[in-house]
């Protein structure tokens, strides 16, 4: 299969620690594939990495098979990936036109442009009506929206999508990661996303990682990893209940 | 009539105030720092232009003198930021704070070995020439100042909110980060924000030698008020700096002319610290909240 994204024994230093300690990875053409861990794991760090907002001490990253370690996002945004940071990050004072228009900075052809911010438009609706408004007076769910139509207008073919749930009420979670898949299915981009949300996140994925501190624990298929006891005991909060219908000791996790 | 006609040389002067308060708005948006040798780069600028428009060295015509002083500032302020600035890029903003105090020395002590220190004039084809207008005396020059700082200004507002560059380092201020992460150059938009923040100078700096006269120490009091004036704005924000000198500037010669002696050098650091404590944020404060 192709792989989009290849992430070999990659290294990164935040400041001091060492939040990536040789994480390998591979994202296949067309996939959703998810990368799971609690905080602290190092999940921001390695997308921060592969989108050259940090650059690594060691490893090597290959994005449809050229290297890009190191290299200026504004370099790898022109070649088609794009971030989609965590916490949204919106430009607050900018009107969300405004925010999509500069999520399209790299590119030059204004009427594609245009076609393209109505493209997104009719993905996220809400932002159509509320296109003349400052993008800092929406509410949390639509600034995601808005932050993932940004990321859309550079045309990606992969899309980092870091914690779009962070924040989020569980139904508007569900409304964001629907059409999170249709967009991977409909416009064919594939999409490398981290979640806290394990639940959702492996509905959504067709393939899964394990991340924790700073290296991958676990990988599998997203329905292998839902009906792994590790997963559903630290990730889905299904505790294994004993005889007597309470858990009496803590569970050790097997990959240890 | 004497009233208005304080306000109006009140309002020249503000322009310049204002001209210079938006360097410094602009530079602390595109860095929150601010630079402390904006009023030397209206000094320079100011010796800039007089070296080009006056007779007795290149002798050329006022606007093109404008044109020249403003390009060369420009260049001046994208290589202050390519090869001294981005040097200390990361570091903590005091770092940047010492730079340009130190920068401020520098240029003062260059302008004093080139020109002299003597206080020199600009000859402007304005000088000394006055518009009637019902009853109002109003000295060519303050005319000029006038209509100069309205172009520049609602020019640079179109450029800010119509030009993709504009809009970009709008985004680039309020969200470094995120313009990181879309492609945006912010490196390189910064070094434009240094030379766009190094043209204004020099157009403040020109017109006020054609007003009076100018010398090596110029830039440093005028820049002071110039900064009271940004504060006073917000520094966050180009309309209120503007808004902030042009009341510095009216409020200087009412409080000469009917206050007694003294207080017209202070009305405006009153201003500041009135306006500081009853708006902490300024007049135009951006109040930006973030929704997690």
């Amino acid at each position: 299969m192709n792989n989009v994204l290849e992430v070999r024994n990659l290294e990164t230093f935040y400041g001091p620690v060492m939040a990536l300690r040789g994480v390998s990875i591979e994202v296949p053409q067309g996939q959703i594939v998810t990368i799971l861990g609690a905080n602290g794991a190092g999940k921001t760090t390695l997308m921060k990495t592969v989108s050259g907002a940090l650059s690594p001490n060691k490893g090597v990253i290959l994005f449809h098979g050229d290297r890009i370690d190191g290299k200026e996002p504004d370099e790898l945004v022109k070649k088609g990936l794009a971030h989609v940071p965590e916490g949204r990050e919106v430009f607050p004072f900018l009107t969300v036109a405004e925010n999509l228009a500069m999520g399209a900075y790299t590119r030059n052809d204004r009427v594609e442009i245009a076609k393209d911010i109505e493209m997104v438009y009719d993905y996220f609706p809400i932002l159509r009506e509320r296109r003349n408004q400052p993008a800092g007076t929406m509410s949390g769910g639509q600034q995601q929206m808005l932050s993932i139509g940004r990321g859309l207008m550079s045309r990606p073919t992969l899309m980092l999508l870091d914690e779009p749930s962070l924040g989020l009420s569980p139904l508007l979670v569900q409304e964001i990661f629907t059409i999170v898949r249709r967009l991977n299915r409909e416009q064919g981009v594939t999409i490398l996303l981290v979640e806290q949300n394990a639940q959702v996140a492996l509905q959504a994925a067709d393939y899964g990682y394990v991340l924790e501190i700073g290296r991958i624990v676990m990988a599998g298929s997203a329905e292998k990893l839902l009906n792994s006891d590790d997963i559903r005991e630290f990730y889905l909060g299904h505790g294994s209940s004993g005889d007597r219908g309470e858990k009496r000791w803590k569970r050790k996790k097997t990959w240890r | 009539m004497d009233i208005l006609q304080l306000l109006i040389s009140g309002i020249a002067n503000g322009c310049i105030y204002g001209l210079l308060a938006l360097g410094f708005v602009l530079i602390y948006k595109a860095t929150e720092a601010v630079n402390f040798a904006q009023g030397d780069m209206l000094m320079l600028g100011a010796f800039l232009g007089i070296t080009v428009i006056n007779s007795n060295y290149m002798d050329m015509p006022f606007l093109a003198g404008l044109i020249a002083a403003a390009v060369v500032m420009g260049i001046f302020g994208y290589l202050l930021d390519r090869l001294v600035l981005r040097g200390i890029f990361g570091q903590p903003q005091f770092a940047m704070v010492i730079l340009t105090i130190a920068l401020g020395f520098l240029l003062r002590f260059f302008a004093g070995v080139t020109w002299g220190y003597d206080p020199i004039s600009l000859e402007s084809p304005f000088a000394g020439r006055i518009l009637e207008l019902g009853g109002l005396t109003i000295p060519m020059v303050d005319a000029v100042i006038i209509v100069a700082t309205v172009l520049l200004t609602t020019s640079l507002y179109f450029f800010f909110a119509r030009t993709r560059l504009g809009v970009a380092m709008q985004a680039c201020s309020q969200n470094q980060m995120a313009a990181y992460y879309m492609g945006i150059p912010v490196k390189r938009v910064n070094a434009i924000v240094w030379a766009l923040s190094g043209v204004v100078a020099a157009i403040a700096g020109v017109l006020f030698a054609a007003k009076g006269a100018i010398e090596p120490s110029t830039g440093l009091i005028f820049g002071i008020k110039a900064f009271a004036a940004a504060v006073i704005g917000g520094l966050g924000s180009l309309p209120g700096a503007l808004a902030g000198g042009l009341l510095v500037g009216v409020v200087e010669p009412f409080a000469s002319r009917y206050l007694p002696s003294g207080f017209g050098p202070i009305a405006p650091y009153a201003l500041m610290l009135m306006v500081l404590v009853l708006r902490p944020g300024g007049l135009f404060a951006q109040i930006k909240q973030k929704k997690v």
